[in-house]
């Protein structure tokens, strides 16, 4: 069947309506978990890249003076080794300060042990290179340690893995919720219309004809629900993601959408309609099958 | 034969296993191509089971019945849509689309059979103005009346040109000289070639088509199976036996 009056077979009830809503809410949940997911798994990508290779040197010694010969024999030891690309000595004022909200004024005071400390960038991501450099930071004595940076920093990644594969499951639950929803649709839709569909099988109508019907005002609402909801999540999305600019914050900021994402997002209510239309032609089929 | 019946017994639902009693029993018939038959018998006599058997809406409990053919029994479901197009229904209650204009519901069979937008126009135009309803094209089932509606379930019924119609108390809600254009509608269809066979209790109904055979059931059996007897007999009269057909 084709045509304007083949669309008019069932009619256009509120039902029509409350699906069109129920998919436009659908879309911009789901829409907002997807941005979350794609701007995490961007902001982690970026902060593996920046913490990959990235090393601190602690000397902790109670004595200043030989906390600072030895923290200097370091320095120019790294500076020297080829598995060093970058050796740089963190500033006894910037740790005075970092330490500021804990201890106070006395922060700054040359009596307190606080270790020296050097940032250093490994000439690459080797493991092999880590190791001959935490080697050579150990001919320092005992006082001197190294941390990898990718260490300490590893329950933000976690939590940055967890946001991900949560946004992932809210996706996957959403669609499963809209499948659900599309099902139940087609089936009060089957009952509303139990008369026209005897009357269309009487006249040969085909299954697959019946349901091509419900496919196509499934489809409409969809489309019209799921794209409503979309571009308000993509407002959503813009917005937020421009405040999270003005943040400042190089974590934060690099929680932001590529190209890529954003093709990712405008093919959801795309991928939701086709969803809906087989759940719609499933339920509809499943339920004619049962009748002869 | 357009169709025939042997031995069919048909009952509805019940619990598997639990004794339901047949609303039709032991019904044996055929029906020619290109004849005209009249259904008879009381309400509730078992009229609509044998036309819901004959336009496959129900599929009997026990027997045989060939269509156009073919064993409509054991017929898979997925090829009964092909049959069902080779018949036009008329319902008793008219069952048009109510969200469809009159032409559109005319155009449903053809729709449904998958003809081109552009070659129904016309057909449908011509039945319309056949069942002398062309200005009323436009107009939803609910704003006609129940004569206009019958005329447009005839039309719909028979635009596809099909080999067997079946029209189950098409006069029911007419008065006699709708009935009687109605009527007219269904002889032209039969002498274009159509098998047809009309339920009805109207025996005023039956003298207007003389060449018309007569098959009449009485509490679910088939009394004149022969069509051989042309007035029916009241309840206490035994019918004859014997198989023309």
């Amino acid at each position: 069947m084709s045509g304007r009056a083949a669309g008019r077979v069932l009619d256009e009830a509120g039902g029509a309506r409350a699906m069109t809503a129920v998919m436009a809410i659908m879309l911009f949940l789901t829409v907002l978990a997807a941005a979350l997911g794609l701007a995490t798994a961007t902001a982690r990508v970026s902060l593996d890249r920046q913490l990959a290779g990235r090393m601190t040197v602690q000397v902790v010694d109670g004595d200043p003076e030989a906390r600072d010969r030895t923290a200097a024999r370091l320095l120019g030891a790294l500076r020297a080794s080829p598995d060093v690309a970058r050796a740089r000595p963190v500033d006894p004022a910037q740790i005075a300060r970092l330490l500021g909200p804990w201890l106070g004024a006395e922060a700054g005071d040359a009596a307190l042990p606080i270790p020296a400390l050097i940032d250093l960038d490994l000439a690459s991501d080797d493991a092999a290179a880590a190791g001959r450099v935490a080697a050579l930071v150990r001919t320092g004595g005992p006082n001197a340690r190294v941390d990898a940076q990718a260490a300490w920093m590893s329950p933000v990644g976690g939590f940055m893995r967890s946001l991900v594969w949560l946004s992932a499951l809210l996706v996957a639950l959403m669609a499963a919720a809209t499948a659900a929803v599309v099902v139940l649709a087609a089936r009060a839709g089957l009952d509303q219309h139990r008369a026209t569909i005897e009357v269309m099988h009487m006249l040969g109508s085909t299954d697959r004809q019946v349901a091509r019907l419900f496919q196509r005002r499934i489809a409409t609402d969809a489309g019209i629900g799921g794209g409503a909801g979309a571009i308000a999540a993509a407002a959503v999305v813009w917005l937020v993601g421009g405040q999270l600019g003005a943040l400042g914050s190089q974590l934060v900021g690099a929680a932001r959408l590529g190209l890529s994402d954003w093709i990712v997002l405008a093919l959801l209510p795309l991928a939701f309609v086709g969803l809906a239309i087989v759940a719609a032609r499933r339920a509809v089929v499943g339920a004619l099958e049962r009748q002869l | 034969m357009i169709c025939q019946f042997e031995n069919v017994g048909l009952s509805y639902g019940g619990e598997p296993g639990a004794f339901s009693p047949e609303v039709l029993s032991d019904v044996s018939f055929a029906l020619r191509p290109g004849t005209f038959y009249f259904l008879t018998g009381a309400s509730g006599a078992g009229k609509t089971s044998l036309l819901r058997l004959l336009y496959l809406a129900q599929r009997p409990s026990r027997g045989i019945i060939r269509l156009f053919g073919e064993d409509a029994v054991t017929m898979p479901r997925e090829r009964l849509p092909g049959f069902r197009r080779r018949i036009g229904v008329v319902f008793q209650d008219f069952r048009l689309v109510p969200h469809l204009s009159a032409a559109d519901n005319v155009a449903l069979p053809l729709r449904i059979a998958g003809m081109a937008e552009d070659e129904i126009d016309q057909p449908v135009r011509e039945m319309l103005a056949w069942v002398g309803l062309s200005d009323r094209a436009d107009a939803r089932p609910a704003t006609l009346s129940g004569g206009e509606q019958q005329r447009i379930a005839i039309a719909r019924a028979v635009i596809a040109r099909p080999e067997l119609l079946v029209a189950d108390e098409p006069t029911g809600n007419v008065d006699p000289d709708m009935a009687d254009r109605l009527l007219q509608l269904f002889e032209a269809m039969n002498r274009l070639g159509t098998t047809v066979v009309v339920a009805t209790h109207d025996f005023q109904l039956l003298q207007r088509i003389p060449s018309a055979q007569m098959m009449r059931l009485d509490a679910g059996r088939l009394l004149d199976p022969t069509g051989a007897l042309r007035h029916p007999p009241g309840p206490e009269t035994p019918s004859p036996g014997g198989a023309r057909a």
